[in-house]
């Protein structure tokens, strides 16, 4: 939003599609912290492994199975979802200002990042699979994958969206006038990212 | 205000590309504490400060989260400087969602430690 902004003949003063987006963003927060809940009043009550930070005796085979969560691949996920809401800023000051180089630059970053930690969380996904972690097999496969399943919809929703910005921008179609459009859509994509900074410590980090 | 009232919003000072990048560097910063405080109370570098450091791990990893949370809504989504009624329309669902995750760990708690036992 510029320093200039049009008059509004709103009863708030605000633009209403603006206030919309925070709207559902905060009813985002509620179903969110549903998940969060789950993933939380279960954690620790699995039968049967694989557990998160614990080691594991398979039944079948009697072998020592190592703990199924890994750091380092989700800590490189992490740090491209922030940056990826540092480069939708910036993309996002292009637009304002009329810059269409940074617009698309930022623009196309934040996509990239976006389609990265997507596919990261679908290796993820495979691989536990791989090693016996599936929605039905315990407590702590259900509702990690429910939480980080509807997570990772809603950045693939994200994604596309954006796609959908930078292909306006690249019609010309994005201008200063119009660069709300693109907020809405930073506004969801940070949100997105709030969300994963909650996320991250609760499932990942916290034993 | 009548709803015909001509309205125009607040005039916002948002932050500067260079402003958006200390926040970006601060979030790295942050999220690298994260995971170097799970690696030396966890982790293969786990020591005798790890030791020391366990009873405080959960609490300052919250702490941590919170603060990466506030700079993401404060400086990128702009609350620090947008209208206070977007503000409210997020803050106010998040406190409803703090109280809902409270809540049931509360119940949970409760039927554990209680209840299932009759």
């Amino acid at each position: 939003m510029s320093d200039h902004a049009p008059a509004l003949d709103t009863f708030t003063g605000l633009d209403s599609r603006k206030l919309a987006i925070w709207t559902f963003i905060g009813s985002e927060c509620m179903f969110f912290a549903t998940l969060i809940s789950n993933y939380l009043v279960n954690k620790g009550r699995s039968l049967v492994g694989p557990f998160a930070h614990e080691a594991w005796t398979d039944p079948v085979t009697g072998k020592v199975m190592e703990p199924i969560i890994e750091i380092p691949l989700v800590t490189v996920g992490t740090a491209l979802l922030l940056f990826s809401s540092l480069f939708v800023v910036l993309a996002l000051y292009g637009a304002q200002k009329g810059n269409r180089r940074m617009l698309l630059g930022w623009l196309g970053a934040t996509l990239l990042c976006g389609i990265f930690f997507v596919g990261m969380q679908v290796y993820e996904f495979t691989h536990f699979v791989h090693k016996g972690l599936t929605l039905q097999r315990n407590m702590f496969g259900a509702s990690f994958f429910v939480l980080t399943g509807f997570h990772g919809t809603h950045v693939t929703i994200g994604v596309i969206w954006l796609a959908t910005m930078f292909y306006l921008a690249l019609r010309r179609k994005l201008p200063p006038e119009r660069s709300l459009n693109l907020e809405m859509a930073a506004l969801y994509w940070h949100f997105v990212d709030v969300v994963w900074i909650v996320i991250f410590p609760v499932v990942y980090l916290i034993r | 205000m009548t709803a015909h009232a001509p309205a125009q919003e607040p005039a916002h000072d948002h932050p500067t590309p260079g402003t958006y990048a200390k926040i970006g560097l601060v979030l790295f910063v942050l999220t690298a504490l994260e995971v170097g405080l799970y690696e030396f109370t966890f982790g293969e570098r786990a020591g005798p400060l790890g030791h020391q450091i366990e009873p405080f791990f959960i609490p300052l990893l919250l702490l941590l989260s919170a603060v990466k949370f506030a700079l993401v809504g404060m400086y990128y989504m702009h609350l620090k400087n947008d209208s206070k009624l977007f503000s409210g329309v997020f803050v106010f669902p998040l406190l409803i969602a703090a109280i809902v995750i409270l809540a049931l760990i509360a119940l949970q708690a409760y039927h554990w430690a209680f209840a299932r036992s009759g």
